[in-house]
């Protein structure tokens, strides 16, 4: 993509979407929120949580070469 | 004393959540704002907030002094963002909510309708979420490319190449859809 083609693209996105102007603020106080959060008991990991982490262990041990992949998605 | 910031961060990284509170009433407009100008969704900004705080006070005894608070509550946001963004990825409603909260602006090119913001908006959810996040931030929100990189965890050469990869998948999406940049 030439140097033109990116001033246009750039262009057209800033046009599309507005910049959030100035110091934004929460509608509401959200320290409340950030308490009752930190006392909730953290949800168990469901099963297939556990499942899936395995299944994708077996895969990056059978196929060494998949790391990358993953590196690049997470 | 208590008032002085390093006595602060002291506390907090010590677990004390007066310490934490304090931080909290101090930079939540900024690191709301970060988030706002990421997710461009006041209600999920907020959802975002407590998420992010709750991780930060999760990792309180990783924190290091020197490095900040504010930056690394950032970077624990941006993540926290990321997260979010591609919990969402499979929802077709984003483009329509990330045009209805945020007006569009006065100087806006009368040429740019209401139909081009759409696919625009679209061709950007459609983008990898971390390549979403680097266009967003350096291209519509101008922020520095330093406080971009330290946000993401990487250098300012990856933010450079992570905004010309977005732009170039976002001409050809345009493309895709009849819009010819």
């Amino acid at each position: 993509m030439n140097e033109l083609n990116e001033d246009r693209v750039k262009k057209l996105l800033k046009q599309a979407l507005p910049p959030v102007e100035g110091e934004q603020e929460p509608g509401c106080d959200l320290w409340p929120a950030v308490l009752k959060r930190l006392d909730a008991k953290p949800a168990p990991a469901p099963w297939f949580d556990w499942a899936l982490l395995a299944g994708l262990v077996a895969l990056v041990v059978c196929f060494p070469a998949s790391i990358p992949v993953f590196l690049y998605y997470f | 004393m208590r008032n002085e910031p390093s006595d602060v961060l002291d506390e907090f990284r010590q677990g004390s959540v007066d310490a934490f509170e304090t931080l909290f009433r101090q930079h939540q407009g900024a690191v709301y704002g970060w988030i706002l100008r990421i997710v461009r969704n006041p209600a999920a900004a907020e959802e975002l907030m407590v998420e992010t705080f709750w991780r930060i006070q999760r990792a309180h005894a990783r924190f290091q002094p020197a490095m900040g608070f504010e930056g690394w509550a950032r970077r624990i946001a941006t993540y926290a963002a990321l997260d979010w963004m591609r919990t969402r990825r499979q929802e077709s409603d984003m483009p329509q909510e990330m045009l209805a909260e945020l007006s569009a602006p006065a100087e806006a090119d009368p040429v740019v309708n209401a139909e081009i913001r759409a696919k625009i908006a679209r061709a950007l959810e459609r983008l990898p979420p971390k390549l979403r996040i680097a266009a967003v931030l350096c291209v519509v929100e101008e922020q520095p490319q330093k406080d971009v990189a330290a946000a993401l965890g990487i250098s300012v050469a990856a933010v450079k190449l992570r905004v010309f990869r977005a732009l170039r998948l976002l001409r050809k999406d345009l493309e895709q859809q009849g819009i010819r940049p």
